[in-house]
């Protein structure tokens, strides 16, 4: 199966509603750190449950750049087109 | 706008914690020490459960003797970094003698644990090069991965089934692969598996770093730490430690048996541009080594006190990490909860380490105890009944 950004968005915001203490309304727009009130330690153990969903490893480095969550869906998108 | 705005969360965080007349946790002043165990705070004699001085040599009278001798003899700085102003004589008698103890035949000292972890990390692994960090890795090896500006990919914790899985995902990819792992975590104290990661090492052709900062004098026959433990010293390529824990002074060291590690010499930040060791902390630190390697009862009694203080605390009700280890932590639910108790513990004479999410693992508060060899059962038992008053009076029932 090939990912697109809005799938791997969509399994994003999926993912992040199964907990509890995320906001009801996010969406692909919505900011990680903003909008979900993660802390550093939040979003890297958040997006190490994502990298088993879709057997991906995303370098930290990569993270530094990401606002959204289709920010993060598109790094995902290219980190698995390059492997 | 202030250069400070940026910290006004930091600011609203602290005044949280000191809100209700409590004690700001990070300025607790120890005016003296009476012993290894005891020291003046707020003018009473209190019990030192949070100092990370395993085998209590900070206070080893030969160690203070050796840092006289060579303050006497050399002064008490070397006012200079070694690449620029030169190495004495002693800093290359210290590596000499670590390199033996670790049975190694390279090493590099450091100036404080937190440079050799910066220091080794930072040189070894470059922008090319992956670094795999276990996900609960002390803040000196993710700082060490940004100032070598490694690709970073974390592991769950102590799971090398993950580390192999995150490997499998890198194969083909150009550039070195680092795994780094701790031999004793600092928040929980539990233990590395080491001979699971030395196995994953093996079939994938990764390097092993590990840091036994907080293992190093406690694990081991010969007190090597846990891959000494393990029986997989051959499959840990470097080994970073630090002199500020079981042997009582500051600085810290890597070892290898590859002889690349003398080229780091040449390009690693944290070596380079700080101030060596001073002679009498050198002195002090060899000290210490002859104490640690002659005086094996000091490790048995460390440990058998370390199974004293983890199961009285288990007993009272409070819920502990799983394993005995001489970095015993209790594990709390709510911060505000946490910060009262740890003030109560100090009012009643023990001195315990406040741990506060981020920097704990899950999120949780941390009452954080180390023990030493040089606790006599009495203060283990007083402690634990201190722990266990406390709990009754804030009407923590953990047993429901």
């Amino acid at each position: 199966m090939t990912e697109t950004v809005a799938s791997v968005s969509a399994l994003i915001v999926k993912t992040l509603l199964a907990n509890p203490k995320v906001p009801r309304d996010i969406n692909g727009s919505s900011k990680i750190v903003e909008d979900l009130a993660f802390d550093s330690l939040a979003v890297m153990n958040f997006v190490m449950e994502i990298e088993d969903t879709l057997d991906v490893s995303v370098p930290l480095d990569r993270l530094a750049d990401i606002r959204t969550i289709d920010d993060l869906a598109a790094c995902i998108v290219s980190l698995k087109q390059a492997s | 706008m202030s250069i400070f705005s940026k910290y006004e969360g930091l600011a609203t965080a602290l005044s949280a914690v000191t809100a209700g007349g409590g004690r700001n946790p990070f300025d607790v002043v120890i005016e003296k020490p009476i012993s290894s165990t005891v020291g003046l705070i707020e003018g009473r004699e209190t019990l030192l459960f949070g100092t990370n001085n395993y085998l209590g040599l900070s206070q080893s009278p030969a160690a203070i003797e050796a840092a006289v001798e060579a303050a006497r003899a050399y002064g008490v700085g070397t006012t200079g970094s070694r690449i620029a102003n030169g190495t004495q004589g002693l800093h290359r008698q210290l590596e000499d003698r670590l390199a033996a103890f670790f049975r190694r035949r390279h090493c590099m000292v450091f100036s404080t644990g937190y440079q050799a972890n910066l220091g080794t990390i930072s040189a070894l692994a470059g922008k090319d090069d992956y670094l795999l960090l276990d996900a609960d890795s002390h803040a000196s090896i993710y700082d060490g991965s940004r100032l070598g500006h490694a690709q970073v990919i974390r592991f769950r914790h102590n799971d090398a089934d993950d580390l192999h899985k995150r490997l499998r995902r890198l194969e083909g990819t150009p550039g070195s692969k680092l795994v780094v792992v701790e031999g004793i975590y600092s928040m929980m104290g539990d233990v590395v598996p080491m001979a699971e990661f030395a196995a994953v090492k093996r079939e994938t052709g990764a390097w092993l770093l590990a840091d036994e900062a907080h293992s190093v004098g406690v694990m081991g026959q010969h007190g090597r730490g846990v891959a000494e433990a393990d029986g997989v010293e051959d499959d840990v390529d470097f080994v970073v430690g630090t002199f500020s824990k079981s042997l009582g002074t500051v600085g810290g060291y890597c070892v290898s048996n590859h002889a690349g590690l003398d080229l780091i010499r040449l390009c690693s930040r944290p070596y380079m541009f700080t101030a060596s060791l001073p002679p009498e902390v050198i002195a002090a630190t060899m000290a210490a080594l002859d104490e640690l390697e002659n005086r094996p009862e000091l490790r048995v009694r460390l440990m058998d006190n370390a199974r004293r203080l983890h199961a009285g605390l288990q007993a009272t009700g409070l819920r502990t990490g799983p394993q005995a280890s001489p970095v015993v932590s209790v594990v709390l639910d709510e911060v505000e909860t946490a910060v009262a108790f740890w003030n109560r513990l100090l009012d009643l004479g023990v001195y315990v380490n406040l741990s506060l999410p981020p920097a704990t693992p899950d999120q949780h508060p941390l009452l954080r105890t180390s023990v030493m060899a040089t606790h006599t059962p009495e203060q283990i038992d007083r402690a634990v009944e201190i722990f266990a008053a406390v709990a009754g009076e804030m009407g923590i029932n953990p047993a429901a």
